[in-house]
């Protein structure tokens, strides 16, 4: 999921420098991703992973870095998964 | 209709105090006032203290009319950021006929935007729009970027309330840096200090708090926690009517202006902009709640300061 991650970021994030060299903790918003990008980022992941992040998700701190975003997207698809169930 | 965000009863009394005293004259639609007495009088001297503190930083006049091309409004992020506080200009194209129909309507207060057609304007959001596309039209800035004054400039926000400090026309008045990060950022902390002090030499009460915009929608509550968490705005507050008011902020929209209107530093990067503002009637209110409404019983000090 990380690599998908990565390649939203690369498109949308409007980083300073090239996402492929940034560690999955590496803070996003200090790499360069201005709050829009991070906005057009939001967008993008919801898209690509047929998700919607919940108000108490759309925080700064979830989307500051690769590993925070994959956190966030393992806990919605488990919610999901759990949701199916019953 | 908007949101209609009823003030407190402190500040409906406020209100009504200023009205009284011939400060505010009613319009007939809230947030809409004229300025009688002596309240644009300190307005104005308000606005010339604020030209005196920036002038030793020589920034260039860039003065606008309340309009913005529709075309900026839209290439800006606006209607993504605000779309719940812009005001757009429609006007009326048609033929007799029609001309015929939209008056009957009207004369009935019955519903005439059908006859209306959006124009090639929109009102002013914030007096700094306009600049950026202005300035990028000249090319890459000189070295060490640029400083400029919007003047006492109108702007727009539709929030319909009755409490005297959330007006939907009002003065804002704006100087802005154009530059490389660092510039901007630098700059940004040196204001912080001399807008203090130029508020506290007037006698009010100031807090400095870390605040966000009142961004629309979801994309809007990430955008807000990322202006918070990056501390991108902050405002001086104020207590009007018993409410701590934000009388002037300074925002750091980092490059997003310099990808939106391609604004290029002398290195040829995006370049950062950032701007200090301050909101000229609520500064007044500030001053009229602190000091009383009559002018000639305020401290002698501050009527020196403001040359009152």
């Amino acid at each position: 999921m990380s690599e998908e991650i990565r390649k939203i970021i690369q498109e949308h994030g409007r980083l300073a420098l090239d996402a492929s060299t940034l560690s999955a903790g590496a803070d996003l918003y200090q790499a360069g991703m201005n709050s829009h990008a991070s906005v057009n980022v939001m967008l993008a992941l919801e898209d690509h992973f047929d998700v919607e992040f919940p108000n108490r998700m759309l925080t700064r701190s979830v989307f500051e870095s690769i590993s925070s975003i994959e956190a966030a997207l393992t806990e919605l698809r488990s919610e999901a998964a759990v949701a199916k169930d019953v | 209709m908007p949101e209609f965000r009823a003030g407190g009863p402190a500040q409906v009394e406020y209100l009504q105090e200023l009205v009284d005293a011939g400060l505010l004259v009613r319009t007939g639609v809230h947030g809409v006032y004229a300025r009688g007495g002596s309240f644009e009088r300190v307005r104005l001297h308000f606005d010339a203290l604020v030209t005196r503190t920036a002038a030793p930083e020589s920034p260039e006049p860039l003065l606008f009319p309340p309009l913005l091309p529709r075309e900026q409004l839209e290439r800006s992020g606006y209607l993504g950021s605000f779309p719940h506080l812009a005001g757009t200009v429609f006007a009326f194209e048609g033929d007799e006929q029609a001309a015929a129909e939209q008056l009957e309507l009207a004369s009935q207060h019955e519903d005439w935007s059908g006859f209306q057609t959006m124009s090639d304007v929109v009102l002013m959001p914030a007096a700094c729009y306009p600049l950026y596309p202005a300035i990028a039209a000249r090319g890459p800035l000189p070295e060490g970027g640029v400083t400029l004054d919007t003047g006492d400039s109108y702007v727009f926000r539709r929030e319909p309330s009755d409490d005297p400090a959330r007006l939907q026309i009002f003065h804002m008045r704006e100087i802005v840096r154009i530059g490389d990060r660092d510039t901007v950022v630098e700059w940004r902390e040196e204001w912080r200090e001399r807008a203090v002090t130029l508020l506290e030499s007037l006698g009010l009460t100031i807090d400095l708090d870390i605040a966000s915009d009142p961004f629309f929608g979801r994309a809007g509550r990430l955008l807000a926690s990322a202006q918070r968490g990056q501390e991108l705005k902050w405002e001086l507050v104020s207590p009007i009517a018993e409410n701590p008011t934000a009388i002037a902020s300074s925002n750091y929209h980092q490059d997003h202006f310099g990808h939106t209107f391609t604004l290029r530093t002398s290195e040829d990067e995006p370049a950062h902009t950032g701007c200090m503002a301050f909101g000229e009637e609520r500064v007044t209110l500030a001053l009229f709640n602190t000091h009383g409404l009559d002018i000639q019983g305020w401290p002698a000090a501050v009527r020196r300061q403001m040359e009152l």
